[in-house]
């Protein structure tokens, strides 16, 4: 048995949780005061998923840069491959939010999607 | 010389909703002025995602939700002028402001909704010794350089301050390919919110230190490092703490300053504590027809609250204006200042509520009365008196200075207390 | 070969240049940093001091008294901001009534005009937020307040009107004696000079030293300053001092010509000639010093500190004139405070030595005027909107603290000397130089210099050298 040691994000509070651990199964959360707490132990040490924000080149356009996410949440471990994944992609003006950017970014089955309108110049 | 019913200094979160509900209220004249190139204000370049929640029942990217709002003032046709710098208003508001294309111009408003925001505190402002070389941004600055304009302001960074700018920045320039070392907080808690501090830091692996401060800034022309150090009660470094970061970059997140010259220049009285002016339940200041909201007025946490004050500004500065046009273009100044004001009060852990006074006559039916407490309280009440009777006592798990508070009073209650002298807010332990 | 070469573009520099100028001469200045204004003559006080403080008959005396005379025509000539608004120097206590008097008497000696002695009711009056404890004050009404700066640069720009030749980024690393006169080694070729001026501020003794086997030795006497915002700017309206002790003119508390509030200096020597950083216990000292002839300073209101040094030499006074033992090397060394002052006596003083030594003629084509970068704010609506109909840029306002417009960075940056990195553009429009201290402007007023200089956002600098501002792009390491 392993216990993994997180801090809540759901309130100010900030608890601090112990997630009691066998193998990959939890067996137990303590030190939460309210089931959010709980449930987002779990997700956090079996799960963890996080949306990723970040920025592509556009040309053509009356900014030089659009702001982008990740449509949903992807896995924790490839935030970087998702990052790297935008390295190098430029976009044509005219950009409007929802706009697919890169589709199923680091083989997650999640796109990028832009997050800003930008006119063309 | 053109005039507006209202002129709105600005075309930030604020600025667009108050221009949004004075529409809705019935307003046709209005007018948003706005510095920079675009509407949304700083938003856009608060690219990260966790706004709107209690707005839209979503999260939205800065972006995002500002989009939401200017699209709701196209389609109301509100007119705005971008790259516009509002110079000076009157106290009889003639508004004077200059752009490329119109030059210096003037324009005369009925009523004026102050939205100019806020700005960073920087490196003088905490007297940081050192030396003054490239490399030191304040966080805003570096946002804006990266999230806007696509540069690295530098590649191994040092933060001060956990303010959600600073955290936020730090998971910003690690995405990008920086090295972020060190956040340090010169007080024992983060201003942030906790899920940034896990979602920026922890998941990166950056070191958090709370209780520590800049000492040194080495490097004449570039930064080289700086030395932080550990701070006593008092926030006075501890000798023999030292420790020394090499880095390129210092970022400076370390408070924000509503932005009140313009306000300041018109005779606005102003709060000390919130450095915005002081309000009334109906967001206006000492001038009649000048109303604030948002961070010019104080220095807010979430932007959910921003437009839901400004629609209130917006609101009010409506019916301001239909009051005057019912007087013929003059309001019964007399009648307004003859009601009486009932002075609320902070005190016991509460640093200052908005708005500073209530007519009970001029309130809508819920008004919020929004406030910052002073330390961390854990399991503490909120409590309200009128006069010497505590009407309200609500407990509340945690309350921090990085969150702001609410308490909602009601019209229907304060009519109950005609005599009324005070409204203290204060935090209780029992 | 030039006619005459001087090191270093401070203000003595280019107030020498700007009067050797008035003459049939091939002059050049050479100066190690990308602008002028660099070094001692950016981070001072900026006081243009009465000249009661030296002992009279020193040069100190004689050049700040004569320099304080020309100030007011020179800031008509080249328009740069100037203005006399007295200055008090306080006695906090009875016992040193004596000292008083003693430095009024010591002005009157050297030549100041319009000295007196004030009583507390007086001093209180004119200025309610200094110390109760103030016993009596030496009024001074001919002390001034000068945008350094735009002194600096006023010179300089009105030298090269004039022909001056000015090479930046060029650094003296040897001289040495030649037939005919000099010749100055630097990292940029080698130049030969009939005759050289050692203005080089804290290092003219590495030069002197060069050329000549009577050493001096100049130390670097660093003070620590604060700058108050503009909302502080009226809290005292002369520059208000206390009583020399044995420690200097300690700190003083002024408004500045652009309305902020300035308190400092501290004296610390320091071995580093380029050890312009402030420490903590420098910056606490200036602000409880400060607090001691003035009441009630809204320390919260410091939107910047810096550090300045001085150019000390052991002698106490300003060293001016020919090395005894190296004919046609003239050195303007020890120039420490009251050198802002000073100055357009010491380009007088010096110009004239070389003027006599060299037999020079005047030009008759000399131009004594020189326009400054135009300021907007001083226009009525009607002119500033002509202005703004001819060129949009003076519409657009990049730094919102201090209202600066595109069209003035344009100017600064275009104008014969102009700014080439953030601190000189700062330097000649005061964008950045407001109470976000450039948070909202730097990153547009970096566009705007690397559109106007043609260059590369990579290439752009806060103050030259390795001060570059961003490093790469987003991702470019990922």
């Amino acid at each position: 048995m392993e216990t993994r040691n997180l801090t809540c994000i759901n309130c100010p509070m900030g608890c601090a949780l112990a997630i009691e651990m066998e193998g990959e199964k939890v067996i137990g959360v303590s030190g939460n005061t309210c089931p959010r707490g709980d449930a987002y132990g779990r997700k956090e040490v079996t799960n963890p998923t996080r949306i990723v924000t970040s920025t592509v080149r556009v040309t053509g356009g009356d900014a030089d840069m659009v702001s982008v996410k990740t449509g949903q949440d992807i896995p924790k471990g490839k935030i970087f491959e998702c990052v790297k994944a935008l390295k190098d992609v430029e976009v044509h003006a005219p950009v409007h939010i929802g706009d697919v950017i890169v589709s199923d970014v680091a083989g997650t089955g999640v796109d990028i999607v832009a997050t800003k309108n930008v006119a063309c110049r | 010389m053109k005039d507006y019913d209202i002129v709105i200094i600005g075309g930030g979160p604020a600025g667009l909703a108050a221009a949004v509900s004075a529409r809705q209220s019935g307003i046709d004249s209005i007018l948003i002025l706005e510095r920079d190139k675009e509407l949304g204000g700083i938003l856009n370049q608060c690219i990260h995602n966790g706004f709107g929640l209690h707005t839209f029942k979503e999260e939205l990217t800065g972006p995002e939700y500002a989009q939401r709002f200017i699209s709701q003032a196209e389609e109301l046709d509100i007119e705005y002028k971008l790259n516009t710098m509002v110079l000076e208003v009157g106290a009889d508001k003639i508004v004077t402001a200059m752009n490329r294309d119109d030059g210096l111009f003037m324009i005369q408003a009925k009523a004026v909704v102050l939205a100019m925001g806020c700005r960073e505190r920087s490196r003088g402002a905490l007297n940081i010794p050192g030396y003054r070389p490239a490399g030191i941004y304040s966080a805003g600055t570096a946002q804006r350089l990266v999230n806007m304009e696509g540069y690295m302001p530098g590649r191994e960074v040092v933060i001060l301050g956990s303010g959600d700018i600073g955290l936020i920045m730090a998971r910003r320039m690690t995405l990008e390919g920086a090295k972020v070392k060190v956040v340090a907080e010169l007080m024992p808690y983060s201003g942030g919110l906790k899920r940034n501090i896990v979602q920026c830091l922890d998941d990166y692996g950056i070191p958090l230190k709370l209780s520590h401060t800049v000492v040194d800034i080495k490097g004449k022309e570039r930064v080289e490092g700086v030395t932080l150090a550990q701070v006593d009660e008092k926030s006075k470094p501890i000798p023999g703490t030292e420790e020394y970061y090499s880095c390129d970059t210092l970022l400076l997140s370390v408070g924000l300053i509503p932005e009140n010259e313009i306000s300041r220049g018109m005779g606005v009285e102003m709060n000390p504590v919130t450095s915005g002016p002081k309000v009334n339940e109906s967001l206006e200041t000492n001038l009649e027809g000048v109303f604030a909201c948002g961070n010019v007025l104080h220095v807010h946490d979430l932007v959910d609250f921003v437009s839901e004050e400004a629609a209130s500004a917006g609101r009010n500065a409506a019916d301001y204006v239909k009051e005057y046009r019912d007087a013929a273009g003059t309001r019964k100044v007399e009648d307004i200042h003859a009601e009486r004001e009932i002075p609320l009060v902070a005190t016991g852990g509460v640093r200052y509520t908005v708005p500073s006074t209530i007519r009970t006559a001029h309130m809508e039916a819920d008004l919020k009365v929004r406030f910052r407490v002073g330390s961390v309280y854990q399991n503490c009440f909120i409590s309200v008196y009128f006069d010497d009777e505590r009407v309200i006592h609500r407990k509340r798990p945690v309350m921090a200075p990085g969150e702001m508070e609410e308490v909602k009073l009601t019209k229907e209650q304060l009519l109950q207390y005609p005599e009324l002298k005070k409204i203290t807010f204060k935090i209780e332990e029992e | 070969m030039y006619d005459v070469i001087i090191i270093g573009a401070g203000v003595c520099g280019a107030a020498i240049a700007r009067e050797l100028s008035r003459y049939q001469a091939k002059i050049c200045v050479l100066e190690k940093e990308e602008d002028v204004c660099c070094g001692t003559s950016k981070a001072n006080s900026a006081i243009v001091h009465a000249g009661y403080d030296a002992v009279t008959g020193t040069l100190k005396a004689k050049l700040n008294v004569r320099g304080n005379e020309l100030m007011g025509g020179l800031s008509e000539e080249l328009d740069f901001p100037f203005e006399r608004n007295g200055s008090l120097v306080l006695c906090l206590n009875e016992a040193e009534l004596p000292n008083l008097q003693a430095l009024y008497d010591r002005g009157v000696a050297n030549g100041v005009k319009e000295l007196r002695i004030l009583d507390k009711e007086e001093v209180l009056q004119m200025e309610p937020n200094i110390t109760n404890d103030i016993v009596a004050a030496l009024y001074a009404p001919t002390g001034g307040i000068v945008c350094p700066f735009g002194l600096n640069i006023a010179l300089a720009e009105n030298a090269c009107a004039n022909g001056v030749e000015f090479r930046f980024n060029t650094e003296v690393t040897q001289i040495c004696k030649s037939e005919d006169g000099y010749e100055l080694w630097t990292d940029q070729g080698t130049f030969r000079a009939k005759y050289v001026v050692n203005a080089a501020g804290v290092y003219a003794d590495k030069f002197h030293n060069m050329v000549s086997e009577k050493k001096i030795h100049i130390t670097a006497r660093r003070g620590d300053y604060c700058l108050l915002d503009k909302e502080a700017g009226s809290h005292v309206h002369r520059t208000i001092f206390a009583l020399p002790g044995k420690l200097g003119k300690g700190i003083l508390v002024t408004p500045t010509v652009h309305g902020n509030l300035l308190v400092g200096p501290t004296a610390i020597d320091v071995e580093d000639k380029e050890g312009v950083n402030t420490t903590a216990d420098g910056l606490a000292q200036v602000l409880e010093k400060a607090g001691m002839t003035v009441k009630n300073i809204p320390v919260r209101q410091v939107i910047t500190s810096f550090a300045g040094l001085r150019a000390h030499e052991e002698g106490e006074d300003f060293m001016i004139g020919e090395a005894e033992d190296a004919p046609g090397f003239i050195d303007c060394a020890g120039i420490e405070s009251p050198g802002i002052a000073s100055c357009p006596a010491i380009g007088e003083m010096a110009a004239g030595i070389l003027r006599d030594k060299m037999g020079l003629i005047e030009k008759d084509d000399f131009i004594s005027t020189r326009q400054g970068i135009r300021n907007p704010n001083n226009l009525s609506m009607e002119e500033r909107n002509v202005l703004i109909k001819e060129n949009p840029a003076y519409g657009n306002i990049i730094c919102r603290c201090e209202m600066v417009t595109e069209g003035e960075i344009i100017d600064a940056i275009r104008r014969p000397l102009g700014a080439k990195s953030l601190d000189g553009v700062k330097r000649r429009t005061r964008a950045g130089m407001g109470r976000c201290q450039s948070g909202f402007c730097s990153p547009r007023t970096m566009e705007i210099l690397a559109r106007e200089c043609d260059m590369s956002m990579f290439d752009i600098t806060k103050a030259g050298g390795n001060s570059k501002l961003v490093v790469g792009t987003n991702k470019d390491t990922v």
